[in-house]
């Protein structure tokens, strides 16, 4: 029986993990699938390829799926999220001058988002008066590291649109801009964080599950009319990737799983660097040993792959917030339709999976500052 | 034509196929075309020209910070946005599938973008056709040179004349059922091993 080539689009990221061993060890296959990866260089391409039909599915930021939906930033063409790739991955790392100053103000290494946060606003008030803003980056205007980096600034009483810059810039050249002085700070995937404190030009701030608990990152996405074309292909790619994901969980496959994605063709990092950051462990100043991050990648624990539908009410939350689109209730359903639970459950009942039982939660942030998925209205009021 | 000229910012890092499209827009009456190279100073640029129209390639991985830009409306005074409309699902795929991505602001008639775009997409794929070739012309060349390295060797080790050489090599190849290339490769590699060490 010839296999069915299905056609994903990734970005070279360490969240690109579970799509690897899925073509790599045979986890698509074992589907009836020939698993072909496609790298891009920008996330624009990721979108636009995905909804002409370059792509059947693609390696995605959460909020892009709900962005393409809503038609914020470009067409739209509804575009559902029924697995997600893990959880968390991303760090927040600042340049070596500008940790100095923090300390100088009571950043600890290690200390969580509310110290390192009232540390940043001193300096960062300091560098605004003197007409010297401190510019962070970011990887793109609809991502979890832009809402991330803009609740934690925002929750330490710094105004992301006006103390400080933020600006897009993508991840591979983060680490040469930070050392030439070009950003402060930014907030981005692995390897990424790791390959700027191998560099020598930054320091880790902490992990962004220190702002957003168990927060997610990439998911699967694809067209709505795809998949509904498609609905079989689309369960035997979510049961792939979900065994897939147990496998990547297995410290014994991690040297392996950090050896492929390493290669030129994927994320072309270090596997020494790809190593740590599955075993959750990083290095978060040069020359220091690395310490231990509890749950700061996680592929399948704790209903990783889950695409719970809170997530994508917050994401559309902070577009409201930040004014990338006007509030409006009418939005609420289609932005819940873009998250899909019941197709994840579908897919995955023939295996013996662990599965939440409800399609939303309550998600908890560091400020103690719960987001409750059924009053997004109620929630914005109560932000800073 | 009694409307002004279209403004046209083009941000492409290859040299030679942005002057392909420089060229193309010129020739289609296009006066007034801008050429950035150097990605640190984007968004004055962008300001100075105020284009009409922007085309990046699609390599480019600076096009998420482009992208960001027209996001910030404060920042570019006119709404920038891929494409025209939903309507011209086909003018994104024709100008994806040739790698070039491009942004019309707002407001724009699509007559008075089309050509442009049209223009772009056929001469991205003159690119790529140039650098399709190219690659084939590398290739055959680098084929040429090992076939002649192996000739040479067996030339060498056998005493036999150029052409008896060449058909060893092709008899061992269709023996094999390998490329010529891959054996001539194969007789370079080995005699490099069998080398007296020094």
């Amino acid at each position: 029986m010839t296999r069915q080539k299905t056609i994903v689009g990734f970005m070279p990221l360490l969240d690109c993990a579970c799509l690897v061993a899925a073509a790599e060890r045979g986890f698509a296959s074992e589907e009836g699938l020939d698993l072909v990866l496609i790298r891009e260089t920008s996330w624009a391409n990721i979108r636009d390829r995905t909804i002409i039909g370059h792509f059947d599915a693609a390696h995605m930021l959460g909020p892009m799926t709900v962005a393409s939906t809503l038609g914020i930033g470009h067409v739209a063409v509804p575009v559902i999220a029924p697995f997600a790739l893990g959880l968390g991955g991303n760090a927040i790392t600042v340049s070596i001058p500008l940790w100095g100053e923090m300390k100088e103000q009571g950043a600890r290494p290690g200390a969580d988002a509310r110290a390192q946060g009232a540390a940043l606003r001193l300096v960062a008030e300091r560098q605004h008066a003197q007409g010297k803003p401190l510019t962070f980056g970011m990887v793109y205007p609809f991502s979890c590291h832009n809402y991330e980096l803009r609740y934690w600034l925002a929750a330490a009483g710094i105004d992301p649109d006006h103390d400080v810059r933020l600006v897009v810039l993508p991840p591979p050249f983060l680490a040469d801009a930070m050392r030439a002085g070009q950003i402060d700070g930014f907030c981005v995937g692995e390897p990424w964080n790791s390959a700027a404190v191998h560099a020598g030009a930054g320091v880790v701030v902490m992990p962004t599950t220190a702002v957003w608990e168990l927060s997610p990152e990439k998911v699967l996405g694809c067209r709505t009319e795809w998949a509904e074309r498609n609905p079989e292909i689309l369960a035997a790619l979510l049961r792939a990737l979900y065994r897939a994901s147990q496998w990547c969980e297995q410290p014994e496959n991690h040297a392996d799983l950090a050896g492929l994605l390493a290669e030129p063709r994927y994320v072309s990092a270090p596997a020494e660097l790809l190593h740590r950051a599955l075993g959750n462990r990083l290095v978060l100043a040069p020359g220091t040993a690395p310490v231990a991050l509890n749950d700061f990648y996680v592929p399948a624990r704790h209903a990783a792959t889950f695409p719970w539908v809170s997530h994508a009410l917050w994401f559309y939350s902070q577009m409201a917030r930040w004014g990338q689109v006007e509030f409006s209730s009418r939005h609420e359903a289609a932005v819940r339709s873009t998250y899909r639970p019941d197709l994840y459950r579908a897919a995955l009942a023939p295996l013996d999976a662990d599965i939440p039982s409800g399609d939303s939660r309550i998600e908890r942030f560091f400020d103690e500052r719960p987001f409750d998925p059924t009053d997004l209205r109620g929630y914005l009021a109560s932000l800073p | 034509m009694s409307e002004p000229t279209l403004r046209i910012l083009l941000v492409d890092q290859n040299v030679m196929r942005a002057s392909i499209l420089e060229e193309g827009l010129r020739e289609a009456g296009c006066a007034s075309v801008t050429v950035v190279r150097d990605m640190q100073n984007l968004l004055r640029r962008i300001v100075d020209v105020n284009p009409d129209v922007i085309f990046i390639d699609l390599e480019n991985p600076n096009r998420d910070v482009l992208e960001q830009m027209f996001q910030m409306s404060r920042v570019v005074s006119r709404p920038v946005a891929m494409f025209v409309n939903r309507s011209d699902t086909e003018t994104i795929e024709a100008a994806v599938a040739a790698g070039v991505g491009a942004y019309v602001v707002d407001g724009l008639k699509k007559e008075r973008v089309k050509a442009v775009l049209d223009m772009a997409v056929s001469r991205f794929n003159a690119f790529n056709r140039l650098r399709e070739e190219l690659d084939r012309t590398k290739q055959a060349l680098e084929e040429r040179k090992v076939v002649e390295q192996a000739k040479g060797i067996l030339m060498k080790e056998h005493g036999l004349p150029e052409d008896d050489a060449y058909a060893l090599i092709r008899k061992a190849a269709m023996n094999e059922g390998r490329k010529v290339r891959d054996v001539a490769q194969s007789v370079v590699t080995a005699a490099q091993l069998l080398r007296p060490r020094k």
